[in-house]
């Protein structure tokens, strides 16, 4: 191993995880709600909205049918105007965020499903509000499933992180493609992998941890 | 109490609209326990979901404690629910929540105070007796005990009607039993208002006061528990009965020929029906010591019907056709119900 691999490492893992844990962050914040959305105006549920469920559900089928890599080029402009770069890694997060909104979206929506509707006739029958009835039944119901679904998404965002090099981004990814590739550094390229699958293990394993101590049932 | 008035509820389904509920008028009276009972699918759940208003109906008026639930908006509706408690066949508790969590859900979504909160819980634990499960989670639970978690959650906002959604049909007879006990025991308590939604007559006879048997949308029969098992008029109801009471007679004579005249060799059978005081009554003692008739006992029951002892006898006359009407005005003048079966002859061979 030469002497210049490790400040190249600890500077592209700072860079992916800096790049995920933010996108992972404002991801969920947005990616919550639609999910609830997508879920609560769906038919028979407390916010039925067959147009609106239609026209949300079109949209995230939409932005999830493009791959991220072309994503990332295409909203370019867009992300020009939020950031005032198109490169770097700050820029590399708006595509991330905006591939993984309705990721988790779908996801959450998925975890809502299986919380029984008998719950939630129970919690009408009290007279809950349509607002109690997402924060205080569904979504602690659903919690378990959630967290183990959005462990999902980050694995997915450190694999899309590594396209970020694509404009900049830095991170593993672009480690690995810039030296381990174009400069013939076969250690770089595993040193990289190897870190990789061991931040992925360690993603995994915090998520099932806290799902399972979420999990009541 | 409950004031329901030519409810219809109507869905609509890819065949067409559907007819869930037809013209369905009923009473019930304050602290009355009051029975639905119907097959799958005969509208019993849909029109006990109306009372709540959990289901709207197509038409009609529902009117609980003197006000008209069907002129609310969703927020006055909100409010009056929490005069409406209700149970559940799938106990619909919260699974990431612990037994106190539960029970004080209805009071934590009004904004009630934790001090208040723990003031009204530990009292109902203690009514549901478990108070030693306050902190479990509901999947540490057996079905019971998780009814009767359900229970103690519907009575966190002390209402004045509890309504209970098939609460023992996931249960087993053991358990089933003691829920209908805690269900009779609240009842008498809190002088709440019952509505107990069911296909198991046993339910029916074991709590509630007045009955209602629904077929394919249409109430066939009403009335008190007691008028509409002793006197069941609709074949549904009798179907129901049935289950519990069985109408077959007794294996010696089943199959045979059933005459109304006399036949040499025959027995007049007779089904009695006892109820309340009489059912301790030595009738039929006295009816062998005035008349000079044989009579065989083929088949005896004592029940009760809420409180009220019920008994039900087969029994076989044999005699001088002028003893036998004077054995049947014997009966007919005591406080009885009989119904003449008719004369039918013994199997030969008893082996069987």
């Amino acid at each position: 191993m030469s002497s210049d691999m490790l400040p190249l490492l600890t500077k592209a893992l700072g860079e992916t995880i800096y790049m995920v844990a933010v996108s992972m962050a404002i991801a969920t914040v947005l990616g919550i709600p639609l999910g609830v959305l997508l879920h609560t105006t769906s038919k028979g549920q407390i916010l039925e909205s067959p147009a609106l469920n239609r026209v949300i559900g079109g949209i995230v089928n939409a932005i999830r049918s493009i791959p991220f890599i072309i994503l990332m080029v295409a909203i370019i402009p867009f992300t020009r105007l939020l950031v005032g770069s198109a490169i770097g890694t700050t820029a590399a997060m708006v595509p991330l965020v905006i591939a993984s909104v309705p990721f988790i979206g779908r996801q959450v929506e998925t975890s809502l499903k299986e919380v029984p509707y008998g719950i939630v006739e129970a919690a009408l029958s009290m007279g809950a509000t349509p607002a109690q009835i997402i924060c205080r039944v569904l979504l602690p119901e659903a919690m378990p499933s959630i967290t183990a679904q959005l462990t999902t998404v980050i694995i997915a965002l450190v694999g899309e992180s590594a396209m970020a090099g694509a404009i900049g981004g830095g991170g593993l990814g672009d480690l690995a493609i810039r030296y381990g590739y174009q400069r013939f550094r076969p250690d770089v390229m595993i040193a990289t992998v190897v870190i990789l699958i061991v931040l992925v293990q360690l993603v995994q394993f915090a998520g099932n941890t806290l799902a399972r101590h979420l999990n009541k049932k | 109490m409950i004031k329901l008035s030519n409810i219809e509820k109507i869905y609509d389904s890819p065949s067409g609209p559907v007819k869930a509920l037809k013209n369905i008028s009923l009473e019930i009276g304050r602290g009355e326990i009051y029975g639905i009972i119907g097959l799958s699918g005969a509208g019993k759940s849909t029109l006990i979901r109306c009372i709540n208003m959990l289901e709207r109906p197509t038409s009609g008026q529902v009117i609980v404690d003197s006000k008209d639930l069907t002129a609310m908006s969703e927020g006055e509706l909100r409010e009056a629910r929490k005069d409406i408690g209700m149970i559940f066949q799938h106990f619909n508790l919260l699974s990431s929540a612990t037994v106190y969590d539960n029970i004080a859900f209805p009071l934590r979504l009004s904004g009630t105070g934790e001090k208040e909160i723990k003031e009204k819980v530990e009292p109902l634990l203690n009514l549901v007796g478990l108070s030693d499960k306050a902190n479990q989670y509901p999947s540490q639970l057996s079905g019971g005990q998780k009814q009767r978690v359900g229970i103690a959650r519907a009575l966190a906002s002390s209402p004045k009607v509890l309504l209970c959604d098939e609460a023992t049909s996931a249960l087993d007879p053991q358990t089933t039993k003691s829920i209908l006990e805690l269900i009779r025991d609240i009842n008498q308590k809190l002088a709440l208002t019952v509505v107990v939604i069911t296909h198991e007559m046993q339910v029916i006879k074991d709590i509630c006061d007045k009955v209602a048997v629904i077929e394919n949308g249409v109430i066939a029969e009403q009335g008190t528990v007691m008028e509409v098992f002793t006197n069941p008029q609709k074949p549904i109801t009798k179907e129901f009965i049935s289950v519990l009471l069985s109408n077959d007679l007794p294996t010696a004579f089943r199959g045979n020929a059933i005459s109304h005249e006399p036949v040499p060799g025959s027995y007049l059978l007779l089904r009695l029906i006892f109820l309340g005081e009489s059912a301790d009554d030595p009738v039929i003692a006295g009816m062998i010591r005035s008349c000079n008739i044989e009579c065989t006992m083929l088949f005896g029951n004592l029940d009760q019907i809420k409180s009220t002892p019920f008994g039900r006898m087969i029994i076989g006359i044999t005699g001088e056709d002028a003893e036998i009407e004077k054995a049947l005005d014997y009966l007919r003048n005591h406080d009885l119900k009989m119904e003449v079966i008719g004369y039918v002859k013994r199997h030969a061979s008893t082996s069987d």
